[in-house]
């Protein structure tokens, strides 16, 4: 076996794109946000940003949609990815759930569109039991609504991986030693599923403190949130380096999301070592 | 180890493949030689069948790109790496190339049919003496209401907007100079003001829109408008235009005391490899048949005075698209802007955006 010696010479194509997609890109946009528009080192971005009270008031409110769409998803997919345990074709239901995510996002947008209008689909479903037009577009309402149903997918697959991991036996055990369903799902099922729960949450709360699109597709721009003020400083002022800043300010707060839900058996061990 | 060295062989020999292609494909795009134009335009912003045209006339090849904003055109340009014959920025965005020496000055001599152009779209403040940019189309901004939740003729102001029968009917278009421009124009400011004071007697003006605003979006306003989603909208008139032909209960307005006027307009950067080409290419566009048929086509207002003998009467009458003389003498042309002033006027806009409710 000459390539344990080599095992290194393996990860050569990794390295390489690791250091040239991920790495080099996040270094450019720290050196673009400690810089000014004349290319002069400055920590003149990250005043603007702390000392402007509609930047903070727009790092709160990404966090409280992002975090009111993790929410919603969580509540419909646990159960959801727990039944579908029990069901007979998985495989086909799964697939079922997967379908969506191959239609672009846009496209999907835009169905939104047409069933939450004032003519849409909903509408006049209403209007058959004499109900006026609702207003559905470009609320907190309409962006909750389609943001949830485009992230469910994302957040049932890594639930239902961990629920069917789950050896059935240990759920039968739990019954029989008398506890009651809601102590068995407490102490035996939520405990094991928890590690799809955190992936979920990550894969939905992180993308979703950046997202622009839909603000503005469905929410009017009415919920404004980092990803616009993202995509204003670049697109239309040109002003990279205030961009680059948000930017970071972004990353930082998706790092403290992942250390806030990952990881935790790693902590567990630690404790027995210490 | 011997698949491991082919493996890596194997990428290697894509790379350079795929690197050796894409030097290729710059090469011959940016070689263009004699026969190729490279036209970079907005999109949907001309008639194809012109294209066509032109190419069968003088026999060019065109090359068509588009673009979605002046600030990516400018980037891209800026950027270097194109080779751009032809280009198409707005009014502030021919002084901020020029500035930026992008821009290559018009031999206006190779140009016979610049003779075409009325008289009030040429040597505005952009470019004073059309040294570097002809206009292709000109507009304004105003308001597009629906007669079936408008009555016709009560809108006539900016102000008007601001009335409580229009709660969270208004649709606003995502453009921080126009609304915050709008916002001045309704108090009798200069819309390329750069006085603090006004700008946040605008901005508080604006929020206080905030509960008759439905939504703050772009293209989708059309859509939107056609829907008859909402009752008023404020957007360009090309795009009014499009509005109108597609459902017969939009109408547009342009409002008192005055709007603002702008420009797209031809402009050869300094990248430009076929001059020739270029110079047919405006030439053909400035024939009063050509310009006819592409404002029918696009549905902005031609700056081809003599072409407007070829458009439908209902059109050349319609004085909200083609306002008379007097009107567009009040109509205000906006400035380029030195950077900082374009980051107030955005951060303004996007503290009413936060705040709108």
């Amino acid at each position: 076996m000459k390539n344990k010696r080599h095992p290194g010479l393996f990860a050569i194509p990794y390295v390489l794109w690791i250091a040239f997609f991920v790495i080099l890109p996040i270094l450019l946009i720290v050196w673009y946000s400690f810089t000014n528009t004349n290319q002069h080192l400055t920590l003149q971005n990250y005043h603007t940003f702390f000392a402007n009270g509609t930047f903070l008031r727009m790092s709160l409110n990404s966090f409280w949609y992002a975090f009111l769409i993790t929410l919603a998803t969580l509540l419909i997919s646990y159960p959801a990815a727990y039944f579908l345990t029990k069901l007979k074709k998985q495989q086909f239901w799964l697939l079922l759930i997967i379908l969506p995510t191959w239609i672009n996002l846009l496209l999907k947008a835009y169905a939104f569109i047409g069933i939450l209008g004032r003519q849409g689909l909903v509408n006049q479903f209403l209007q058959l039991f004499g109900l006026g037009p609702v207003n559905m577009l470009f609320t907190n309402f309409g962006f909750l609504l389609v943001a949830t149903y485009i992230e469910i997918p994302f957040m049932i697959l890594p639930i239902y991986n961990a629920i069917v991991a789950i050896d059935p036996a240990l759920i039968q055990a739990s019954e029989d030693l008398g506890a009651s369903k809601w102590q068995t799902f407490r102490f035996v099922l939520w405990p094991l599923s928890r590690a799809g729960v955190e992936s979920g949450i990550q894969a939905i709360f992180i993308p979703s403190l950046s997202l622009f699109m839909l603000t503005r597709l469905i929410g009017g721009n009415r919920v404004i949130t980092l990803g616009t003020a993202i995509e204003e400083y670049f697109m239309t002022t040109m002003n990279w380096n205030m961009g680059a800043t948000i930017g970071v300010i972004l990353i930082v707060m998706m790092i403290l999301v992942m250390l806030l839900t990952g990881n935790k058996p790693a902590h567990g061990r630690r404790m027995h070592h210490e | 180890m011997k698949r491991l060295m082919i493996a890596v062989g194997a990428i290697l020999l894509a790379c350079l493949t795929l690197w050796g292609a894409s030097l290729k494909l710059t090469e011959s795009s940016v070689a263009s030689g004699g026969k190729r134009l490279i036209i970079y335009n907005w999109g949907d912003y001309i008639d194809p069948a012109l294209i066509k045209k032109f190419e069968k006339k003088t026999g060019y090849q065109v090359i068509y790109q588009t673009f979605d904003s002046n600030e990516a055109m400018y980037t891209k340009i800026n950027q270097g790496g194109t080779a751009y014959d032809l280009t198409i920025p707005s009014d502030y965005m021919v002084t901020k190339m020029r500035r930026g020496k992008l821009l290559r000055p018009l031999a206006l001599q190779r140009i016979p049919n610049r003779k075409y152009l009325g008289h009030d779209f040429l040597h505005k403040s952009f470019d004073v003496k059309n040294a570097y940019s002809l206009p292709y189309f000109w507009g304004t901004l105003g308001i597009v209401y629906n007669d079936r939740l408008v009555k016709p003729g009560s809108i006539k102001t900016w102000d008007d907007l601001w009335q409580r029968r229009f709660r969270h009917n208004i649709l606003l278009v995502d453009s921080a100079r126009d609304m915050i421009g709008m916002s001045l124009a309704s108090m009798h400011y200069s819309m390329n003001t750069t006085n603090a004071l006004q700008l946040h007697l605008a901005k508080a003006k604006l929020d206080q829109l905030g509960p008759n605003i439905k939504a703050i979006i772009s293209d989708e306003l059309k859509m939107y408008m056609i829907q008859n989603e909402a009752a008023v909208g404020v957007t360009w008139s090309g795009e009014a235009a499009e509005m109108l032909s597609n459902n017969r209960h939009l109408h547009y307005v342009l409002p008192k005391p005055y709007s603002n006027l702008w420009f797209d307009n031809f402009v050869i950067p300094k990248t430009a490899k076929n001059l020739a080409g270029a110079y047919a290419f405006i030439n053909f566009m400035l024939n009063p048949k050509n310009a006819a048929q592409n404002a029918a086509y696009v549905g902005y207002a031609s700056p081809v005075q003599a072409a407007w003998q070829h458009l439908p009467q209902a059109v050349r009458r319609d004085r909200s698209f083609y306002p008379t003389q007097k009107m567009v003498k009040k109509l205000m042309v906006f400035k380029d802007l030195p950077p900082k002033m374009v980051q107030k006027y955005n951060d303004l806009f996007l503290e009413f955006k936060m705040y709108a409710r």
